[in-house]
């Protein structure tokens, strides 16, 4: 460095001049994006991270509106979060499913004038320890799901005992840098346990099962760059229903983060049967702000 | 003829996975230089701390960590330590990096502010993606010795 440098360097560091950060601190796409469930994460399974960029001093929220088109129904999420000192993240999440063809069978078989199903999601999710970009062991988190049905007519009809449940998952997320063609690679790990049909827009517990059960759920993500994250996730689903059998889901997504205020995620889906309708595939887009 | 071929096959499989392994350590060797290499040695190492700086200066969220502090020589100790890290024939001879920090009270945000300058730094000095990522898996280690945790 020349002498000049180094005089202009410490006269600024002296005078510490006022520097913009009113966005989080945290490192570019450790926020996740928001999942259909309004929680952060990936599409469809929570994450052990925290939504927005807030890190330890930091106040963070996003906003997300996303869309999932698959055969014969169309999925829209509209989701919001706050974070606290990367501690602590509330969500709420509204989903409308448009039954789009399941109108008729729900019409000639159950008697019921119905296009769409609503639901409510009220979510909370706490850091418990580490961090997922430093720990050695990675970054773990607990969370609930309060999920609520605003019209119980459909799932009623179709053997769903409640119209409102709890879901409550661990979570455990890693980066392991230059891991994979110097890549860095995001596994997470999340055990769920539920009673909802179909993430409970059918209702939670049936005739086949009526209690919580421990769902498995995973995803691996690689990014390209800090820009550019690559990856799949599977979600393991309970079947309690006799009317319809339910799979498990997976997708294969991509999410590009410009920079820390806007996340693109698109996605292919696939939700496997969904209330008799068979191998439901399709596309998912969300977007999400971060302030 | 058959026999000849199956001959040849046997000692291709038998010693497939030991080219194989070769292969792997003779690239395990050395990876640190290749990684040092990449950072363009001591001087593209030099650049990136003195971005660094001038990143930190402006960064209301850490500058105030920084004040007091000999500029030259913080230059010059944290181009060695990265240096030696990346594997070049560096030695770091500036204060054991918990003792150096202990009083600081650094926090999750100060560290991720550090960690972002030092990305946007490697940024600016074309550093591959690789080599960047490489070099933060080299530092992890030193997360708890700058938290003091």
């Amino acid at each position: 460095m020349t002498a000049k440098r180094l005089v202009t360097l410490t006269m600024a560091l002296l005078l510490a001049p006022a520097a913009t950060a009113d966005i989080g601190s945290r490192i570019w796409a450790t926020g996740g994006v928001t999942t259909i469930e309004g929680s952060a994460g990936g599409g469809l399974v929570p994450w052990a991270l925290l939504g927005s960029y807030a890190s330890d001093e930091e106040w963070g929220g996003t906003l997300a509106l996303s869309r999932a088109e698959v055969d014969d129904y169309t999925l829209a999420v509209t989701g919001a979060g706050l974070n606290w000192n990367n501690r602590l993240e509330l969500t709420v999440a509204r989903q409308t499913l448009d039954l789009d063809s399941l109108v008729f069978t729900l019409k000639d078989g159950f008697g019921l004038e119905q296009d769409e199903l609503n639901q409510d999601i009220f979510g909370a999710k706490v850091r418990l320890a580490g961090d997922v970009l430093y720990s050695p062991w990675g970054q773990w988190s607990a969370g609930v799901q309060y999920k609520r049905q605003r019209d119980f007519t459909v799932p009623s009809a179709i053997g769903a005992r409640d119209d409102s449940g709890t879901d409550v998952y661990v979570s455990g997320s890693k980066l392991f840098f230059a891991a994979v063609m110097e890549r860095n690679l995001l596994v997470n790990l999340t055990a769920r346990a539920t009673r909802a049909n179909q993430g409970g827009l059918l209702g939670f517990g049936g005739d086949q099962n009526n209690s919580h059960e421990l769902m498995m759920e995973g995803s691996v993500g690689l990014f390209l760059n800090r820009q550019w994250l690559v990856g799949a996730e599977y979600r393991q689903k309970p079947d309690n229903l006799g009317f319809a059998t339910e799979d498990d889901w997976w997708d294969l997504f991509v999410a590009w983060v410009p920079d820390r205020r806007l996340a693109v995620t698109g996605a292919l889906v696939n939700l496997g049967d969904v209330a008799t309708l068979e191998d439901q595939q399709g596309l998912y887009l969300s977007l999400q702000g971060s302030f | 003829m058959a026999n000849l071929n199956l001959k040849f096959l046997i000692v291709a499989l038998l010693s497939g996975p030991m080219l194989v392994l070769g292969g792997c350590q003779s690239l395990n060797t050395k990876p640190e230089d290749s990684l040092y290499q990449q950072l363009g040695e001591r001087e593209g190492i030099a650049n990136v701390v003195e971005d660094l700086l001038y990143l930190i200066v402006e960064d209301e969220r850490i500058n105030h960590q920084f004040k007091g502090v000999d500029v030259a020589q913080f230059h010059d100790n944290l181009t060695d330590q990265l240096c030696e890290l990346s594997g070049g024939p560096c030695t770091y001879t500036g204060r054991e990096m918990r003792e150096l920090h202990a009083d600081m009270a650094i926090t999750d945000t100060q560290f991720n502010a550090l960690a972002e300058n030092l990305i946007l730094a490697m940024e600016q000095n074309d550093i591959p993606t690789g080599a960047q990522n490489r070099l933060i898996k080299q530092l992890l280690p030193l997360y708890p010795d700058i938290r003091n945790l």
